[in-house]
């Protein structure tokens, strides 16, 4: 085989790094990605079932540690199928031959002349020469990948829906999350945070707290303050008198909630231009000029960050639901001034995080703590109001689009500028104090603003900002904000979930404004014929065209994702009476070649019914000190009665390479609903969410 | 209490509030949040989702949940699935609108409601003659 090696492989080259099989047959897995709810572990675990031949009970895929599985960065982005898919097919591929040459020398044969039959090797009289596990012996898997010698052909790919191996624990309520790890002599421990941000801790009861019962430790370094406790119980107690005992300075002065889009356009900011087409809307007949807004917006994933945390004998070993394992082990090294080799975290799932929550910062959290109490295991819980008011969330976004269109009804020219906090400031794309507790030691009163993903990995804060479309001439500029008062970094679909609410929202004004279909303007300027594809299918699907009736409203839009991921169109159809309801989403996605079809809808499903939430309820609240939405009553998220019907159509591509299905789903969906609301309210509300409030504002403004 | 001192893991810590339903059990029946319900207050049978069902024998409502794939995260799934055993032992056969009720105080951040609005209307389906 010649093809170029994926690029997992380039960085974790040898087999055994990846696999291992044992003489009773059992085929370790071992990957570099994170289960994150989004069934990665079970379509890997297809994917090397498939390439070995074997049953997929076979192959157990191990959840990642830095001590011993491939390094392949953060799970995000979509890309995991893409990368990790590749490598683990790759492997599981050259892994099989080197098992076939085995037989081959033990039968005497050619290699040629073996075959491979549900796990066993047989000559071509049919008789069995081995199988994996009595070939064990004499294989040895600690070589590099790309071994020229071996006639190494990848499997035809298939399509299964491998029932996920994660979820019969969590259907029968066995221990399996973070959150049930539990080790003999156990610490428990809380943080008591600031009031706000910036706010610096001027006095606090630490003597008196130290004796109440339970309590091994009050911890404090600069800012960050914590109890160790023996119970659970005994820390929450503490904590809470901590808390009451402490006085804090003011803090710094957050963004006025009522003009969050002014603080935008008039902070401090980095200006990139992103494309320079030299867009120009002096004379055309139809010039047409909208902003558009959405808040800022949280993870809130339904379980507070957790992690645990142990220092013995010069080794750190940290237990953590991070996307990113091997860059958290990196910022905790640095942090605590440790070498990396003397820090291990081991991946445990939790909770679906959607992107960087809090789960890094609890983490280092464990780690500082366990440096504290010495050879114990150390535990911290965040409150759910902790993590509404410290995760960093996906940034507040305000876009304007000057779009213009000719007589042929052709959109020419198209100008978007774009002014957000960066979307990222993971631990590895800051060098350094990424996580919370980095910054309260150290008295910050902020962390160092985030930053983007490059153009190389989808953009961040531009990611989706060029239009797909065939337009002329397109201008993109991303104003960056160099201040983060309130803390920003990656949320799903990152900037592409505004930028194409803009982007579609504009194409169906430009459509009403040039009196055409929605669906055919789009069809007018996508030369792509998948894209076309998918917005054919999603309009047949739904009977696009079909009438309305009275107090409805129906909107389509498209995306491909990053522009170079997967496509995804929508019909929305809502309800808006004296609230708006989105009563069911239509969806057409082609995400390239499906390696478990069950888990391609799930990813879907959620994506849309996530996106739905985040249109009509989400919005993070605060007033000049503080995040003032810190429960589920304060941050409301769509329940059962609030979620559309969902009908999915998933293109068939199985020739195709894998796109990615995570992501797909947030800014289309998004626009969908916009248009609907717009069909059936004969106004355009271009701030999200689309809550009473906003909506009316926008009937004022339009009056 | 349950947790920590009992052992028993499958009731979740989400909020602490009662609000989002990852802890609920059933005591005497209802679906309670166990995080804010204290033990000295509780009257009746405690059950749990790890108590529903065992692996040879798993609740109707859990089959259902494995069957139809119910789940992404799975976090929210524990305090679910005891909304569902609750609402099928009162209504047997609920129509999808009951099911959604049922569940609506239940938060799931995922987007897996549908999934699981299915899987307790086939569950529905052959709940009749089960232990619960």
């Amino acid at each position: 085989m010649t093809s170029e090696l994926p690029a997992s492989l380039v960085e974790n080259p040898w087999i055994s790094t990846w696999l291992t099989v044992a003489d009773d047959g059992r085929i370790a897995l071992r990957v570099g990605k994170v289960e994150l709810g989004q069934g990665i572990l079970t379509a890997l675990t297809q994917i090397a079932a498939h390439e070995l031949d074997v049953a997929p009970e076979a192959v157990s895929a191990a959840a990642t540690s830095t001590a011993s599985s491939p390094d392949e960065g953060l799970t995000a982005g979509s890309l995991s199928i893409t990368f990790s898919g590749a490598a683990v097919r790759r492997v599981c591929a050259e892994a099989r031959e080197l098992f076939r040459r085995a037989a081959a020398h033990k039968s005497g044969l050619d290699t040629a002349q073996i075959r491979l039959v549900s796990g066993v090797f047989v000559a071509p009289d049919g008789s069995p020469v081995g199988s994996y596990a009595d070939l064990s012996g004499a294989v040895d898997l600690h070589v590099r990948v790309g071994d020229p010698s071996l006639a190494v052909e990848l499997a035809p790919p298939t399509s299964k829906d491998l029932a996920r191996v994660d979820l019969p624990d969590k259907v029968m309520g066995r221990a399996r999350f973070i959150h049930d790890l539990e080790f003999d002599g156990m610490l428990h421990a809380r943080v008591v945070r600031p009031p706000g941000p910036g706010a610096h801790l001027e006095a606090a009861a630490l003597e008196t707290i130290s004796s109440l019962p339970g309590v091994e430790q009050v911890v404090r370094e600069g800012d960050f303050l914590a109890v160790i406790a023996r119970r659970e119980g005994q820390a929450t107690k503490a904590a809470e008198a901590l808390s009451a005992s402490a006085s804090w300075s003011a803090g710094i002065e957050l963004p006025d909630p009522a003009d969050v889009e002014g603080w935008l356009r008039t902070s401090e900011a980095e200006t990139r231009l992103i494309r320079d087409d030299g867009a120009e809307h002096g004379d055309a007949p139809v010039v047409l000029s909208a902003t558009f807004a959405r808040p800022f917006i949280a993870h809130a994933s339904i379980g507070p960050s957790c992690a645990i945390a142990r220092y013995a004998d010069g080794l750190l070993e940290v237990w953590s639901h991070s996307q990113g394992v091997f860059t958290l082990r990196n910022a905790i090294a640095v942090a605590l001034d440790l070498p990396a080799e003397a820090v291990v975290v081991q991946h445990v799932e939790g909770p679906g995080s959607y992107g960087h929550n809090a789960a890094d910062d609890a983490a280092m959290d464990a780690a500082l703590l366990a440096t504290h109490a010495q050879g114990r295991h150390v535990r911290v819980q965040w409150s759910r109001g902790d993590e509404f008011s410290w995760e960093p969330f996906g940034p507040a976004m305000v876009g304007d689009v000057t779009a213009s269109v000719d007589e042929s009804g052709t959109i020419t020219d198209w100008s978007y500028e774009l002014w957000t906090n960066g979307h990222t400031a993971r631990p590895g794309y800051a060098p350094h104090m990424s996580l919370l507790a980095d910054a309260h030691r150290a008295g910050l009163p902020m962390l160092p603003p985030a930053v983007d993903p490059p153009a190389a990995r989808g953009h961040g804060s531009a990611r989706n900002a060029e239009p797909y479309y065939d337009f002329g001439r397109v201008d993109v500029t991303v104003h960056r904000l160099l201040t983060m008062p309130i803390r920003t970094s990656s949320l799903r679909s990152l900037g592409s979930h505004l930028n194409t609410f803009a982007v579609e929202s504009v194409i169906d004004e430009l459509a009403s404004a040039t009196d055409r279909d929605p669906l055919q303007m789009r069809l007018a300027h996508l030369s792509d014929p998948r894209a076309r594809e998918v917005l054919n299918t999603v309009a047949a699907a739904a009977d696009w065209g079909a009438p309305v009736p009275d107090g409805h409203g129906r909107g389509i839009a498209f995306c491909r994702y990053k522009n170079r991921g997967s496509y995804c169109a929508v019909v929305a159809d809502v309800e808006a009476t004296d609230r708006l309801h989105v009563t069911r989403l239509t969806i057409a996605v082609d995400v390239g070649r499906v390696v478990n079809a069950d888990g391609v809808r799930n990813q879907i499903e959620g994506g849309a019914i996530q996106a739905t939430s985040w249109a009509l309820f989400e919005q993070v609240r605060f007033d000049r000190h503080a995040i003032t939405s810190i429960d589920w009553e304060s941050y409301p998220i769509a329940r059962f009665g609030q979620v559309p019907e969902l009908d999915i159509r998933v293109v068939p591509r199985p020739d195709e390479p894998p796109l990615g299905s995570g992501e797909a789903t947030q800014g289309p969906a998004t626009a969908a609903i916009g248009n609907a609301l717009a069909d059936a309210l004969g106004v355009r509300v271009r701030t999200l969410p689309f809550t009473t409030a906003n909506i009316v504002a926008a009937i004022n403004a339009a009056g | 209490m349950l947790r920590n001192d009992i052992g028993d893991k499958s009731p979740k810590f989400g909020c602490g509030l009662g609000q989002c339903g990852a802890c609920f059990v059933l005591i005497g029946g209802r679906p309670t949040p166990a995080c804010d319900t204290p033990v000295e207050y509780v009257r009746g049978e405690v059950r749990t989702l790890a108590g529903l069902g065992s692996p040879d024998a798993p609740h109707p409502v859990q089959s259902a949940f494995l069957e139809l794939q119910a789940g992404q995260c799975g976090y929210c799934i524990s305090g679910m699935i005891v909304s569902a055993v609750a609402l099928l032992r009162d209504n047997p056969q609920p129509t999808r609108a009951e099911v959604s009720a049922a569940l609506d105080r239940n938060l799931c951040r995922c987007g897996t409601h549908v999934r699981f609005v299915d899987a307790v209307l086939a569950a529905a389906g052959s709940t009749r003659d089960a232990p619960t």
